[in-house]
C-alpha cells in the first residue's frame, strides 16, 4: 500500500496540505487595505508586492501569473482579491483564472467601494464568511505521489555541498520513488554545473532548453559587464568558503538527487506531475520560493549553511543544515539538523531518511519553524523596467 | 558525486580522486600535519596558513593558469602558484564563468 497523509482534495482534484485563505493585492497600491484584512480576520495571509501597474508586455505578464498561480496554488483554499481599480493587472482577469480551479474566489476594487475604510470593512467581511466555509472543510488520506516539492539552496557555505544538498538529494529520490515530483530551480546555480545535469535530461531537447537557459542569463551578466562573484556567491557564500559560482553550483545540484530531468519549465509555470524538473528562476531565495508556490509545488525543503529565516505565504519551507554552529545558533529557524553527517555520526542516507521523515509529518499537517514564526515571504521576479 | 564516508575525527575530506583541495572540517592551524586521501593515497602534508571551517587546502601543487577541481569538476582558474598545504580561496583562484568583467559589456558602476 502507498504512504499517505491527510490533505484537502480541491474542486479541481488537485489536493491542498494547508487550506489558507489568501488575499492578494492585484496592486501596490492595494497592500495596505489587505494588510488589514488579514490583520482584522485570523488565518489569512496577504502577499503585499511591489508591483502591478506601470509594466508591459512579459513582464506585466510575469506578475499576473506568479499572482494568478499563487492564487490557484492547491494549498490555498479561497481568495479575496483587492484591486484599486486603474492598475495594469485585470482583477477581473486575475479572479476568472483562479476561479478555473472551482476554488472560492471574491474580488471588489477600492475606488468603486469607496475608499480604505469602507474596502477594509467590506474585505473583512468578505473574508469572514470564506474562512467560516474553508473551516468547515475535511481532509482526506492522499497518497504522496501527488505531492510537488520544490528543493533550494540559500545562504550557502561549504557545508551545504557537502552535507545537507546531499543529504537532500537521497530524500527528493524517496518522494520520485513513490512517483511524486520535484522541482528545482536557481538558473544562476548551475552555472559551471550544467554539464552535469545536462548529461541527466531525458531527451536531447530537454538538455537543449537547460543550456539555453543557462546561456540567456550568463550573456545578461556580460551585457552588465560585471563578475558574478560578490553578487552571487554572496559575501556571505565566501566567508563560508565557497570562492566561486562554479563550485557554489557544483555543491548546488547534489539536492535534486539522481533522477533523469523531464522537463525545463519557465518561472512560476504549472509544474508537471511525476518525475524531477527544472524552473528557469534566479537564486534569489525568495524570488525563486515563490515562483514554485505559483507553480504549485506543495512545500519547499530549504538548505541552508549560514542561516535564513525565509518561510512562504503558500507553502511551508522546511529548514535543513548540515552546519553546527548555525543549527545551534539559529534553532529559531532551523527544522532538520544534518551536521552529524560531518562528525561521522550520521550516515548520508541517515540524514536523508530524517529529511524525509519532516517531509511526511509536514505534509501531514505538522507546522514549519518559518509557519510558527510567520514567515510569509512573497516577492515577484521582474524582467522589465517600471514605466 | 559518490558518496564519501566521514570518520569521526577527520580534519578535512577530499570529494573525489581528480580534486586539488580538500574542505576543512575544523579550523586548521598552521604548522599543523592533516592527513587525507589523495588520488587513492593517503598523504600527510603540512597545513601553511589558517584555515576556517568549510575553506579549502590545496593538496596537490597547483600551477598558475591551471584548472582547479573539487568534486571531480572545475570550480575555476589559479591566478598564481598555489603550494601544498596553503588556503585556496579568492585571493588565489577565481571563476571562469559569469565574467561579464571579462566580456567588454558596459561598466556596471553608478556612473550612468
Amino acid at each position: 500500500m502507498s504512504l499517505t497523509f491527510q490533505g484537502y482534495r480541491r474542486p479541481n482534484g488537485e489536493v491542498g496540505i494547508r487550506n489558507h485563505l489568501l488575499i492578494i493585492p492585484t496592486v501596490i497600491c492595494s497592500n495596505q487595505v489587505c494588510n488589514r484584512i488579514q490583520q482584522l480576520v485570523p488565518n489569512t495571509v496577504a502577499i503585499p508586492h511591489q508591483h502591478g501597474c506601470s509594466q508591459i508586455g512579459a513582464d506585466k505578464d510575469r506578475t499576473f501569473d506568479v499572482l494568478a498561480g499563487t492564487g490557484k496554488n492547491p494549498n490555498v483554499g479561497g481568495v479575496v482579491i483587492v484591486s484599486l481599480g486603474c492598475e495594469v493587472v485585470d482583477p477581473t482577469q486575475l479572479a476568472e483564472e483562479i476561479r478555473k480551479t472551482g476554488k472560492l474566489v471574491e474580488v471588489f476594487d477600492i475606488q468603486s467601494v469607496g475608499g480604505s475604510v469602507k474596502a477594509i470593512q467590506h474585505g473583512v467581511q468578505l473574508a469572514q464568511e470564506m474562512r467560516t466555509k474553508l473551516d468547515a472543510m475535511t481532509k482526506e488520506a492522499i497518497p504522496f505521489s501527488e505531492l510537488k516539492i520544490g528543493v533550494k539552496c540559500g545562504g550557502s557555505d561549504a557545508t551545504s555541498g557537502l552535507a545537507s544538498n546531499p543529504a537532500l538529494g537521497v530524500a527528493a529520490d524517496a518522494l520520485i520513488a513513490e512517483g511524486g515530483t520535484i522541482v528545482i530551480g536557481e538558473t544562476t546555480e548551475i552555472i559551471g554545473a550544467e554539464h552535469v545535469l545536462a548529461d541527466r535530461c531525458r531527451t536531447t531537447e530537454t538538455a537543449d532548453d537547460l543550456y539555453h537557459i543557462v546561456n540567456r542569463f550568463e550573456k545578461e551578466v556580460e551585457r552588465m559587464g560585471a563578475d558574478m562573484r560578490g553578487g552571487n556567491p554572496s559575501p556571505g557564500n565566501i566567508a563560508g568558503g565557497l570562492s566561486t559560482i562554479e563550485e557554489k553550483s557544483l555543491g548546488c545540484i547534489s539536492k535534486c538527487g539522481t533522477a533523469p530531468i523531464e522537463g525545463v519549465i519557465e518561472y512560476a509555470e504549472s509544474i508537471p506531475q511525476g518525475g524531477l524538473y527544472f524552473m528557469d528562476s534566479p537564486g534569489n531565495d525568495i524570488e525563486c520560493v515563490s515562483g514554485m508556490a505559483a507553480g504549485g509545488a506543495h512545500l519547499v525543503c530549504f538548505t541552508t549553511g549560514r542561516g535564513t529565516p525565509t518561510g512562504s505565504a503558500v507553502i511551508p519551507v522546511i529548514k535543513i543544515t548540515g552546519n553546527r554552529i548555525c543549527a545551534e545558533r539559529m534553532a529559531d529557524n532551523m527544522d532538520v539538523d544534518v551536521s552529524g553527517m560531518l562528525e561521522g555520526s550520521v550516515s548520508l542516507q541517515e540524514a536523508g531518511n530524517h529529511i524525509w521523515d519532516e517531509i511526511r509529518a509536514v505534509s501531514d499537517g505538522q507546522l514549519t519553524k518559518a509557519e510558527v514564526l510567520g514567515h510569509a515571504e512573497f516577492s515577484i521576479n521582474r524582467i522589465g523596467p517600471s514605466l | 558525486m559518490k558518496e564519501k564516508a566521514m570518520q569521526k575525527g577527520v580534519s578535512v575530506i577530499v570529494m573525489d580522486d581528480r580534486d586539488h583541495v580538500a574542505t576543512a572540517l575544523r579550523e586548521l592551524v598552521p604548522g599543523e600535519t592533516i592527513t587525507c586521501e589523495v588520488q587513492g593515497n593517503s598523504v600527510s602534508l603540512a597545513v601553511n596558513q589558517p584555515i576556517p571551517f568549510g575553506h579549502k587546502v590545496a593538496v596537490i601543487h597547483i600551477t598558475e593558469g591551471d584548472h582547479v577541481r573539487k568534486y571531480g569538476e572545475v570550480i575555476g582558474r589559479a591566478v598564481c602558484d598555489i603550494p601544498v598545504g596553503d588556503h585556496v580561496h579568492v585571493h588565489n583562484i577565481e571563476g571562469i564563468r559569469g565574467r561579464g568583467d571579462q566580456a567588454g559589456g558596459e561598466p556596471s558602476s553608478a556612473e550612468a
